[in-house]
């Protein structure tokens, strides 16, 4: 039988104390459920740290995590269980493989009409906030450059990839080019040693 | 305790009462830039505080900083309150002058506990050297103090906190685990001495810390609050700039690691965690000592970045202060990360 711990309304450390609680007490499964992500990530994190598995499902603004002991099977790579947790550490504790970088070099998308290349390249940053793993940066040069100053429409798409960790850089010779220097509206500034030193140690390079 | 009654915790004092830094930055880009040449320091780097300058010779430091309690005891309250809010212009390379009092308190609450926590905070302006001068105060559905304060500095040596050279040593002035170990506090699973010692080094005015710099090559600085050790570093960082970290040396406060490893956990070290996680490498470090780096501090110590041949001089004498510090590593070339943490 699972415990359930409803720790709804509750800010942490109560909903990771009374997951910690309820599990030395019954031991695992419990199941515990949480109104906000924060709370979710140090549930998750405590699970992760009592060598647990967590899984997590979202439903109506409810996170319910159910942990569960580790069973041997579960130390076998190709199960989905495993595959989560890793993920999960990923966020830090492991070194990447390498850097995902996205270079942006034109304000267009593809050759032919500009004012479709413009639109395309609005959604091409748009769809970079969607993917399950933000980049872990975006370089910005020559017309790229006029992708992150102030009235461009892709500058908010990049302010939420900025918040989801990835460095947004652009060139500053470029941003000189045009006269944009003190429009910049998000990330920083870069030289050409950072963009080669960059790109040298990527482990993917995307270039639309 | 003077008074019968004591503070409420609120769902998170002191600064882990602080937005997230991503939610704040995002929120800051949206207004207008100023261009008076004068600002020497405004809102558009992550300074610790404004810097005016009047003439060549001398500029106004000012900052701002309130919240709720993290303490229970309104006196204490008020001391650390201060003793945070002076710290900015300590962190600037500054000198206190006058400090003004912002109050928030709830209309049905016994005024003897604002009587303390007044006097807590008083205290620590007139140890800072500086005037209380005034204040404003508002009736509010929870208690939350702070000042704002106003120092002086010459121009010439604005300590700015990203101006750290290749080589420097890091060098932390105070101990880390205090937003640990007041979260323990508030669930009454606090060890006494631990805490303490929290309340000690929440209580120290980083004036002495700032005075044994001056002494130094100090070529930035910066205090560590809510964002953490890993947030305020990286404040520290530009893009030519790694800093590599040793765990092993971070001072820290008696069952700091043993409250992480309880899941003391506040929600403020998990957004520190999520804001760092992609400008910070951790190699091999214990799921504690990760806690720390992330966890948030209230009135922190100061975080220097001092010339090499320097380093041990100043250590000992920042030591010679009294409380747990450290030379936590060192500024090099920008390597695969901005920041990374070996044990």
């Amino acid at each position: 039988m699972e415990v359930l711990v409803d720790a709804r309304g509750k800010a942490c450390p109560l909903p990771v104390i009374e997951t910690r609680n309820a599990l030395r007490e019954h031991g695992a499964p419990v199941v515990t459920l949480v109104d906000n992500d924060i709370a979710r990530q140090n549930v998750e994190k405590v699970a992760r740290q009592m060598g647990l598995l967590a899984e997590t499902r979202k439903e109506e603004g409810v996170w319910r995590i159910t942990l569960t002991a580790a069973q041997e099977g579960d130390l076998d790579a190709d199960s989905p269980e495993v595959d989560q947790a890793v993920e999960q550490l990923s966020s830090c504790a492991l070194p990447a493989p390498g850097p995902t970088v996205v270079v942006l070099s034109a304000d267009t998308m593809g050759v032919g009409d500009d004012t479709l290349g413009r639109a395309l390249m609005k959604g091409f940053v748009y769809a970079l906030t969607q993917l399950d793993e933000a980049p872990d940066t975006v370089l910005l040069y020559n017309g790229g450059a006029k992708l992150s100053v102030e009235g461009a429409e892709t500058v908010e798409d990049l302010k939420t990839l900025e918040e989801a960790g990835t460095e947004i850089l652009t060139c500053g010779t470029c941003l000189n080019h045009y006269g944009l220097t003190e429009q910049l509206a998000v990330g920083s500034v870069t030289n050409m040693y950072v963009i080669a030193e960059t790109l040298a140690k990527a482990g993917k390079v995307i270039r639309p | 305790m003077s008074v019968g009654e004591t503070l409420n915790f609120c769902r998170g004092g002191g600064c882990t009462a602080k937005l997230g830094p991503a939610a704040l930055s995002r929120v800051l880009s949206g207004l207008p830039r100023p261009t008076d040449p004068n600002l020497l320091i405004g809102a558009q780097s992550s300074d610790d505080a404004a810097v005016y300058r009047l003439r060549d010779d001398v500029a106004i430091v000012q900052t701002l900083d309130f919240f709720p309690p993290m303490l229970d005891d309104p006196y204490l309250f008020g001391q650390v309150a201060a003793t945070n809010a002076l710290s900015d212009i300590y962190a600037m390379g500054g000198e206190v002058k006058t400090a003004l009092n912002i109050v928030c308190f709830p209309e049905e609450m016994d005024l003897n506990i604002l009587g303390e926590i007044l006097r807590g905070g008083s205290e620590k302006v007139v140890e800072a050297g500086g005037s209380l001068a005034g204040g404003h105060s508002i009736a509010d559905q929870e208690v939350k103090y702070g000042l704002s304060v106003t120092g002086v500095v010459h121009p010439q040596h604005i300590l700015a906190n990203n101006t750290g050279r290749v080589g420097d040593h890091l060098i932390l002035t105070k101990p880390l685990g205090v937003g640990l170990l007041c979260t323990a506090a508030r669930l009454g699973q606090a060890d006494e001495n631990a805490f303490a010692g929290a309340v000690r080094s929440m209580t120290t005015l980083n004036k002495y810390a700032a005075q044994v710099a001056a002494k130094y090559r100090v070529h930035a600085a910066t205090d560590v609050t809510g964002f953490g050790l890993l947030g305020h570093l990286h404040e520290m960082m530009r893009p030519d700039l790694s800093a590599r970290i040793h765990a092993h040396a971070l001072p820290v406060l008696d069952t700091a690691y043993d409250c992480a490893n309880e899941f003391y956990l506040t929600a403020a070290g998990q957004r520190n965690r999520n804001f760092a996680a992609h400008r910070a490498v951790l190699h091999g470090l214990t799921f504690a000592q990760e806690e720390v780096l992330f966890d948030p501090q209230t009135s922190g110590g100061l975080l220097l970045a001092v010339a090499s041949e320097d380093a041990p001089a100043l250590l000992e004498e920042i030591r010679g202060l009294g409380l747990p510090c450290g030379d936590i590593g060192q500024l090099l070339p920008r390597l695969e990360a901005e920041i990374i943490v070996e044990p």
